[in-house]
């Protein structure tokens, strides 16, 4: 076994590990949770048996097994950025919401005050 | 009719206090100033003109300011609000010009200071503008003369139709793509823009400004 493979799995133990915590404090959808623990499963089994990876590239058509675990991870990089993206927009709108009747319940409590 | 004037304000200390005079002067007293959380003393000044002052406790931009201001309106049973920029740089006296067509079926009117002849502005500020109105009419497809005037008046119908979800300064291009989407009936009004040195200071307007708000209306297209 190499090096890297050895990192790899340890990492990704690691990382299962904060998944399950943080499912336990209740932080993730169940949604999510399974979504994660593929990944990191799938990451310990291909780190533990690249030619299973080797395999899959070639039934896809590409050549290299580590090639696909990079096309993949881009992939799910740009999806999770796009989430994050859109939850940040969603956000912004809520704290504006927020701003909002702050503002306008201050006002009219300044002004009960005055009278 | 009850009419509310609705003045977005963001460090306007030196500035604000001489606006609400201008409308006071012509008999205007429903007025609501928003506050967008200004650095300097804009609140406290505001609040000694005697109007109704709010106050964002963050600051989020003028498209936020002026929909807080027109969802207060609303609130007091506004049937016309008039949105008027906090600076100085329009007319209290014109105010009666924008107001007309809504008695005769238009929902909302906009000044332009492109309609007639009477502004006067840097040939740099004109490129920017002239610019913008043609990508907006590419964007939306409604002829407009100017499309980042903040003097506007509209109906009750038009102002809980309109929605404006660009906190910061794309909210003018946004009102405009509104206005087309809920077929609102609309004109254009002459109006004349005062530029004065602090209103150019200011930055707005400006290559770079242009550019931003370019950006996030296309953004805003995607989504």
């Amino acid at each position: 076994m190499q090096p890297i493979q050895i990192i790899t799995i340890i990492f990704a133990i690691f990382a299962l590990s904060r998944v399950i915590l943080r499912s336990k404090e209740k932080k993730l959808t169940i949604y999510q949770f399974i979504i994660w623990i593929i990944v990191w499963i799938s990451l310990i089994i291909f780190a533990s048996f690249p030619s299973l990876l080797t395999q899959f590239a070639h039934i896809s058509g590409i050549g290299r097994g580590i090639d696909i675990l990079v096309y993949g991870g881009i992939i799910l990089l740009f999806y999770f950025l796009f989430k994050l993206y859109i939850q940040i927009k969603e956000i912004d709108e809520k704290i504006t919401k927020l701003t909002r009747v702050i503002a306008i319940e201050n006002e009219y409590k300044t002004r009960k005050n005055n009278r | 009719m009850k009419m509310w004037i609705v003045i977005a304000a963001y460090n306007e200390e030196k500035r604000i206090t001489k606006v609400v005079q201008d409308l006071k002067n012509h008999n205007y007293r429903n007025i609501v100033i928003v506050d967008d959380c200004s650095k300097d003393n804009t609140y406290q000044t505001a609040l000694k003109t005697k109007v109704n002052v709010l106050r964002h406790v963050i600051n989020l931009g003028q498209g936020a300011a002026l929909k807080t201001g027109i969802t207060y309106a609303l609130n007091q049973n506004a049937d016309i609000i008039v949105t008027f920029d906090g600076d100085g740089q329009h007319l209290a006296s014109e105010i009666y010009k924008l107001i007309a067509p809504l008695t005769k079926g238009y929902e909302i009117t906009t000044g332009s200071r492109f309609l007639d002849k009477r502004t006067k502005m840097p040939l740099a500020r004109k490129i920017v503008l002239k610019g913008s109105v043609l990508i907006l009419r590419m964007f939306y497809g409604l002829k407009v003369t100017d499309a980042h005037n903040g003097f506007r008046a509209l109906s009750k119908n038009a102002a809980q139709k309109i929605e404006i979800k660009c906190d910061r300064m794309a909210h003018a291009s946004e009102i405009i793509s509104e206005i087309k989407k809920k077929k609102l009936k609309f004109k254009e009004v002459p109006v004349k823009i005062i530029y004065n040195e602090e209103v150019l200071n200011k930055g707005h307007g400006g290559i770079i400004q242009a550019f931003k708000v370019f950006f996030s209306m296309v953004i805003h297209k995607l989504r």
